[in-house]
């Protein structure tokens, strides 16, 4: 069973990718093109329809695709090194230093990740993806660290740290050999489920106007202009929500799976 | 000269709660200590200091008979190459994701030793009594013993003068246990030993030395055989007195 | 009549078999030492005499407890053997007892326990005294501070003693105890060492000594059985098992217990 979700979520991601990678050069219409009348129903011409401007919807929701995976990935890039970073910083850190840290990190998962993202956009004065990247990126760092400082201080605990200080290893030598090779499996995990919680974040946001601003069709922001007339037209929901629930899902099965495939290598103490 | 001494040594972790008081010991070259004391000794704060990995508040630590400053990289590094550890549980001694290879030559990469790390891998392995071909393995295909031979073949490849195990065979089941001393005791010829343990038996088979630990202060030091026949101190004879022997 | 009776046990693990065609007997009063090193499957063949094997573990063969057979019944029919005819202690109290219960109120459960067995109500002043009394028979000190106070906050010694109340507690005739002194220091070792040895001649309780320390066992043990890679290798009385092994692994194990024993002197 475990097999299976992992190979359908492989599927069903490597799918959004080639979509996403395709609308780079190719969209079965031009996303300005509004040739296709208000609100029209799913035609040869247009498989999912048309919106509000006479847009095509499928063309709309394969850019989504490509927004959703760039502002997902970015963001756990983001927050996975930033994490990574302040969680190692914080598992070596003394005593007083490291109650800081773990104060200020327990501060910044308090915020919720839509107030950041607020705060963000309000400094840099335009909302972007650049932005959502960064609001999610921090909102997310702050949880992978608070995991990283965990599960760091548990390697730098065992005695093969001790015997590679006691044979003159330096703090950056350990952190290199000893500690990310350790950790990793367990990061790896942890960044995958985020990463399908970013895309989720992502929708959020510009649902509220806060990502990337149009003509980039986000997920959220088709939800958002398909709101009003959902009662005529419950494609324009239905198709961009169903490809934010795929995605997710296919994220959340790679995530387990992979679990699972660390799980098994990781090593067995009889 | 010793190679290695504390010298009326305190320390404590938190002010008002000393660990160790007025602690000293010399270890001279091929005259191998045990340091027995039960939980709550200080014995391990001792291995923590004969091990450079912290200073004491008071009195001084004496590498090769200078004060060892931790604070100092050349005084440290001199320091390594003294002193090499080997510690109790195997299962957490080696690095799980690295090769047997890795584990020895980390080493001789960490204090730039000179020297061919396939020749000393080959001849740490020999001196541990295992195959050549288990430096391309992981801890993982290896039991408990082996992985201890592991770790003391890792100690050895700096080459150091002293060896200093923190129980190195608690964790290890009888047979396995005698097959390690043995080890030791092999080793012991050209390597002084320290050994910090709370079981008698394994000090008195490899240590003609003893120092027994009560309370962060030590309470017997001399010659095992002697303390062992005749303790002077109530708590060294309550120690043995509590000792489970064999039927005669 | 005996009072556990072990025939043909055998413990799989997805097929693969763990324990093997172990016998044992054990008649009241009686003390069984069962030795051996790690993997032999000494610690396995105590929890299946309970019927208290982890999930995924299946047991095969006759286990009898008090002329009751264990193997296969459901638990439901088992929890009034538990405790009641057999108790057990384990090598880390730290683990048998809860860290979130102060110790008195664990040991309140099974003198609760025992209390409704026998029919007799207990009132706080009664269950205040059987908690007292239940502690002054581990030759506990100061049975009030105890009571009242945390795991972690009494040390490993009192624990262990006061796992071995609450075993107690529920009136058992053989008490089962797993390396319930590795985790202790020396000292600490010969004192709880010192109190089952009286405990068990006091109050006429069968043991079941589970080691893999043979001088502890040979402090305690009227009979010893050897276990090696899931079977029995040996078994005889104490004396005979510890002077004249028959079987070779024996042989190497008394053997290099003796030489550690011996890098100790003579002895008394």
């Amino acid at each position: 069973m475990r097999r299976l979700t992992f190979r359908l979520g492989l599927v069903l991601l490597g799918l959004a990718f080639a979509v996403a990678l395709t609308t780079l050069v190719w969209t079965p219409w031009p996303v300005e093109d509004m040739s296709g009348g208000r609100l029209a129903g799913p035609s040869w011409a247009h498989w999912a329809g048309t919106d509000r401007l006479g847009r095509d919807s499928l063309s709309q929701v394969m850019i989504g695709a490509r927004i959703a995976l760039m502002v997902g990935l970015g963001a756990t890039l983001v927050g996975g090194l930033i994490g990574t970073v302040a969680g190692v910083l914080a598992g070596f850190a003394q005593r007083g230093l490291d109650d800081a840290l773990a104060a200020a990190l327990d501060i910044l998962i308090a915020f919720p990740t839509l107030l950041l993202a607020m705060l963000v956009v309000a400094a840099s004065e335009t909302a972007s993806l650049g932005t959502a990247i960064l609001a999610i990126g921090l909102a997310m760092s702050a949880i992978i660290a608070r995991l990283v400082r965990v599960v760091s201080k548990r390697v730098l605990a065992q005695d093969y740290v001790t015997a590679a200080r006691c044979c003159g290893a330096g703090w950056l030598r350990i952190v290199l050999t000893h500690v990310l090779p350790n950790i990793a499996p367990t990061l790896l995990v942890a960044l995958a489920l985020q990463f399908g919680l970013a895309v989720i974040a992502e929708a959020s946001l510009s649902y509220l106007g806060l990502g990337a601003p149009p003509p980039n069709a986000s997920w959220g922001q088709l939800l958002q202009q398909a709101q009003a007339t959902v009662y005529t037209a419950p494609l324009g929901v239905l198709v961009p929500g169903g490809a934010l629930v795929l995605l997710v899902l296919a994220i959340n099965f790679v995530a387990d799976g992979l679990r699972d495939l660390l799980d098994d290598s990781a090593e067995v103490r009889e | 000269m010793s190679l290695l001494a504390l010298e009326n040594v305190d320390f404590a972790y938190r002010p008002g709660q000393p660990v160790l008081s007025g602690v000293s010991l010399s270890v001279a070259p091929g005259g191998h200590l045990g340091i027995v004391g039960e939980s709550g000794s200080g014995k391990t704060t001792v291995l923590r200091l004969l091990l450079g990995l912290a200073a004491p508040q008071g009195g001084r630590v004496l590498s090769d008979g200078r004060p060892l400053d931790i604070r100092s990289r050349a005084a440290l590094r001199a320091h390594r190459r003294l002193v090499q550890p080997v510690f109790q549980d195997p299962y957490t001694a080696l690095d799980p994701r690295m090769s047997v290879r890795r584990i020895l030559t980390e080493p001789l990469q960490a204090l730039s030793l000179p020297g061919d790390p396939a020749a000393e891998v080959s001849r740490v392995l020999a001196a541990v009594d295992l195959p050549p071909d288990s430096a391309g393995r992981r801890p993982k295909d290896f039991s408990g013993g082996q992985r201890q031979r592991i770790a003391i073949a890792r100690a050895l490849i700096a080459r150091p003068r002293v060896l200093l195990a923190d129980e190195p065979v608690s964790a290890l089941d009888l047979s396995t246990r005698v097959r390690i001393i043995d080890l030791l005791a092999g080793l012991s010829r050209e390597t002084t030993l320290v050994l910090v343990s709370h079981d008698l038996a394994v000090v008195a088979a490899l240590c003609p030395h003893l120092l027994v630990l009560e309370r962060g202060r030590i309470v017997e030091a001399g010659a095992t055989r002697q303390i062992l026949d005749a303790p002077s101190h109530p708590y060294t004879q309550r120690l043995l007195a509590s000792l489970p022997r064999l039927p005669r | 009549m005996t009072l556990l009776q072990v025939q043909g046990l055998s413990v799989q693990a997805r097929g693969r078999a763990l324990v093997e065609d172990v016998d044992l007997t054990l008649a009241p009063g009686e003390r069984l030492g069962l030795v051996g090193e790690s993997g032999s499957g000494k610690s396995l063949t105590a929890l299946a005499v309970l019927g208290l094997l982890p999930p995924g573990l299946t047991a095969s063969g006759r286990v009898l407890l008090d002329g009751r057979p264990v193997i296969g019944q459901p638990d439901r029919a088992l929890v009034p053997l538990r405790g009641a005819v057999a108790a057990m202690v384990f090598q880390d109290p730290r683990m048998a007892l809860d860290p979130l219960m102060r110790l008195g109120d664990q040991l309140a459960v099974p003198l609760r326990r025992r209390a409704a067995r026998e029919g007799r109500s207990m009132s706080r002043q009664d269950l205040r005294a059987a908690q007292v009394a239940a502690l002054e028979r581990v030759a506990i000190a100061e049975p009030a501070r105890i009571l009242d106070a945390w795991p972690h906050q009494v040390s490993g010694g009192q624990r262990q003693r006061v796992a071995i109340a609450m075993a107690l507690a529920c009136g058992p005739r053989l008490l089962i105890a797993d390396e319930p002194t590795t985790a202790l220091d020396v000292s600490t070792q010969a004192e709880v060492m010192a109190l089952l040895d009286r405990l068990v001649r006091d109050e006429g309780l069968a043991l079941l000594f589970i080691s893999h320390d043979l001088p502890v066992v040979a402090g305690i043990a009227d009979r010893v059985t050897v276990m090696a890679r899931g079977r029995v290798v040996e078994e005889g009385p104490t004396a005979q098992v510890f002077h004249a092994p028959a079987q070779p692994y024996t042989q190497g194990l008394i053997a290099a217990a003796r030489r550690l024993d011996a890098a100790l002197g003579p002895g008394e």
